[in-house]
């Protein structure tokens, strides 16, 4: 009961990850994009979508409470501020794709929303990844960081790099949905992200060595975790190759498979341990009657229901934006 | 603990419920409109029906948009401000509110996207389909939420185990009686939103003598379903005041303002109650009926306040304000409700400007009901989180900083008044547009006497401006 939550809880974050994560990045190339018709393709990209995509997010915190309410408390408590900016950022970003077509003239302030408001959520995002990764300062399963605790460069530079991680994915996307100039200008971005990822990675791997950070340890008593990393590669290489080949469909399912990659690889290096090192998923772990309950009615019928709507939204608008957008 | 902290983490919790509950409560019911509005077309296939679909999807797009908005923040919020009770009573709320995401969220979040974008991608009956997944799934999302609270009000089916509840069974948990008066209640309140906002729109395109058939529908829809919900709505709010009663006794005596202990009790109308000094000042009250409204009864004994230790009792003037203030829009929404009804079938209702005056500005006191409804539960349940169990400053994050609860106060008070503000904007602009230009003229041979023929030529939008994203 306990590993099918912890499989939800998995599956949830990354489906959040991989369907937040390009809109957020088309949220933030937004903020580099000049022309009202780019933008308006843009956006029309992930408008039927992005609210699904966020569910995934609350998908998220609600499982998270239900099952493991004691990392709910300990991580939401203890990332208190990078939460709040967080959500504010989502919700300047959410309302934008409603308010920005009711105005010219103030079309300028949604603008501005839509790409500040992902870039903030995105940064967020990643840094308290980061935090966590580092390590949080936690005593008897009770948060003792104060405001900032989580406050490092290391959490900061993981800000940067998934704020790059989703853009590339939000690149990726477009060049799948859209055509003309915003598939150009995708394809122009891609390769520098991809080397700024890639930068990134690098960064924290020698991050990870400099400090020697609990997760190295772990990589060397667990070599199977290089298979991740390796199939990250082989899709990092496919991904060069589509992108000469001009190919509009392969890139992104070639991002998504890095993402899961990277995501494996951090999710198996702290098992089984869900807030590194403090608290295992044991620990965490809801009482019996509690895991039950969702498990007979949420986790059983209705999770493999979601899949399927969310399948669904994708299906019902597949295909180039400029071809479903003339009747709206 | 910080006992700033804890207050500013209650205003910030008040505030952000409180700005959440307007939108959901709107869209509840204009979901399970919609509902029998795109039903209606298609059976009938008027293209009035059409019109005033499309016009209040707009809407409906926006309050959703910024329900859903804010409602993520809730999701977060147990966790950030108040990290005790999350620990505590997640085993319990947990669970509810993740069947609420599970059903709810992921219906709505699912199908809305084809109600907004799908017209033309599927077929009508799959679109009417997905009309009635999202009212199923507002409708889903309110009950696990009155299940959730009502637990916090009434807490059943559960046992302490390492300073944790855990449930020991679901059935007590969600067929609590109180939740089977609190959802009914709830959910009323939204269908006569829903119906108070159309109706209040049809009066106001009325007098403009603007869109008369739209209009029309608008208000004699509204005015009929209000006519026959109101009373319901009344009883079902009678059997929540008989839980208070009989579970929550400090609370009701709160709402009524009773000191000391009455037999048989007077019913307070109206007040200043003193918690200081224990008494009401300038009070106006009828003698019995007190008995009455509580028990049924000519002489039983109501409990007072001072039958609880102080630092028991909730805080007086807010539930006995924020009752009465609900109360009075009540009787208010009856009275036009069954006026305009009454006038409507007489069949001369648009000529009657007072009335249509009136109902155009009742469109706030379904929201203030709905708030003050609220606020009686909510503080009234105070000094606790869950009811005779944990209390609200236990409830709360231990380590959080006055520091830190200030600038989360003021961030999401920033923005949310922003976004709130324009929200209102571009819905009155939508409103004060109306439902204009959106469809072709029908074909000169879809005569008003059969209207099927509509359905050989099948109305199609013009090509800009179909819903919000154009």
């Amino acid at each position: 009961m306990i590993l099918y939550w912890a499989a939800v809880l998995a599956i949830s974050t990354l489906l959040y990850v991989l369907l937040d994560g390009f809109d957020l990045g088309v949220g933030i190339l937004f903020g580099v994009t000049h022309h009202e018709t780019s933008r308006h393709a843009m956006m029309s990209a992930v408008a039927p979508i992005w609210d699904g995509n966020e569910t995934w997010l609350v998908v998220t915190g609600v499982v998270l409470w239900g099952a493991f309410p004691l990392v709910y408390s300990v991580l939401l408590s203890a990332f208190y501020l990078p939460l709040l900016l967080m959500l504010a950022g989502l919700i300047l970003r959410g309302v934008a794709f409603e308010f920005r077509h009711k105005t010219e003239r103030m079309r300028w302030l949604w603008n501005a929303s839509f790409a500040g408001g992902s870039l903030v959520a995105a940064f967020m995002q990643g840094l308290t990844v980061g935090a966590l990764v580092e390590g949080l300062p936690i005593s008897h399963g009770r948060y003792i960081g104060g405001d900032l605790g989580w406050l490092s460069p290391f959490a900061l530079l993981c800000g940067v790099g998934l704020c790059l991680g989703y853009t590339l994915l939000g690149t990726c996307w477009l060049v799948r949905k859209c055509e003309g100039e915003v598939r150009d200008m995708a394809y122009r971005f891609i390769p520098y992200l991809s080397l700024g990822l890639l930068a990134f990675l690098i960064a924290v791997f020698a991050f990870a060595l400099v400090e020697n950070l609990q997760v190295m340890s772990r990589w060397l008593q667990r070599p199977y975790l290089f298979a991740f990393p390796i199939i990250g590669m082989i899709a990092g290489v496919v991904l060069a190759a589509s992108i000469r080949r001009r190919d509009d469909r392969a890139p992104f399912p070639m991002v998504v498979v890095i993402f899961a990659a990277a995501f494996g690889t951090l999710a198996i290096s702290f098992w089984p341990y869900m807030v590194p090192f403090s608290i295992t998923i044991d620990e965490a772990a809801a009482p019996h009657s509690s895991l039950a309950f969702m498990f007979w009615g949420a986790g059983l019928f209705v999770f493999p229901l979601m899949l399927v709507y969310t399948a669904i939204s994708l299906l019902v608008f597949r295909g180039k934006v400029e071809n479903t957008a003339q009747h709206y | 603990m910080d006992i700033t902290a804890l207050l500013l983490s209650r205003l910030q919790f008040a505030f952000t419920v409180s700005f959440h509950i307007i939108f959901p409560s709107f869209t509840i019911g204009l979901a399970a409109w919609l509902t029998v509005i795109e039903a209606l077309h298609l059976v009938t296939g008027r293209p009035a029906y059409r019109l005033v679909f499309e016009f209040w999807l707009k809407i409906f797009g926006i309050a959703f948009g910024l329900g859903v908005v804010s409602g993520i923040v809730m999701a977060f919020q147990f966790g950030t401000n108040w990290s005790e009770l999350s620990r505590m009573s997640g085993p319990v709320q947990g669970p509810l509110l993740s069947y609420e995401t599970f059903t709810a969220f992921a219906l709505e979040a699912s199908f809305f996207g084809i109600l907004l974008f799908g017209r033309q991608r599927v077929a009508p009956w799959f679109y009417l389909f997905s009309t009635a997944m999202v009212a199923l799934g507002t409708t889903l999302s309110a009950f696990w939420i009155m299940v959730n609270n009502s637990w916090m009000q009434v807490p059943v089916g559960y046992v302490v185990e390492h300073g944790v509840f855990v449930p020991n069974d679901w059935a007590k948990i969600i067929f609590s009686p109180v939740v089977w008066v609190r959802f009914p209640h709830m959910l009323l309140a939204s269908y006569l939103t829903g119906a108070f906002c159309v109706a209040a729109t049809g009066a106001w395109y009325l007098l403009r003598r603007e869109f008369q058939a739209e209009a029309q529908i608008m208000l004699r829809m509204g005015f009929y379903l209000a006519a026959v919900l109101v009373p319901v709505q009344i009883f079902f709010g009678h059997l929540t005041g008989d839980y208070i009663h009989d579970d929550q006794p400090a609370k009701f005596a709160a709402i009524e303002a009773r000191w000391y202990d009455e037999q048989p009790a007077n019913e307070v109308l109206i007040a200043i109650p003193d918690s200081r000094a224990e008494t009401n000042h300038y009070a106006l009250s009828v003698p019995v009926l007190g008995s009455v409204i509580a028990s049924m009864s000519i002489n039983s004994k109501e409990v007072g306040l001072t039958d609880f230790p102080r630092q028991n009792r909730p805080p007086v003037l807010i539930p006995f304000f924020a009752f009465r203030i609900m109360v009075g829009c009540g009787l208010v929404m009856l009275l036009l409700a069954w006026v305009g009804s009454y006038l409507s079938v007489k069949g001369h209702i648009e000529r009657n400007r007072l009335l249509l005056w009136c109902t155009f500005l009742s469109f706030p006191l379904p929201f203030i009901a709905i708030l003050t409804g609220w606020f009686t539960a909510e503080v009234g349940r105070q000094p606790w989180t869950v009811y005779g169990v944990l209390r609200t400053a236990n409830a709360m994050t231990p380590f959080l900083t006055t520091r830190a609860a200030t600038i989360s106060l003021a961030v999401f008070s920033a923005v949310y008044i922003f976004i709130f503000a324009f929200g209102i904007f571009y819905i009155y602009q939508l409103l004060r547009e109306g439902p204009v230009g959106r469809l072709v003229v029908p074909p000169s041979d879809a005569i008003p006497n059969r209207p099927m023929s509509v359905v050989k030529h099948p109305v199609t939008p013009t090509s800009r401006g179909l819903v919000a994203g154009e």
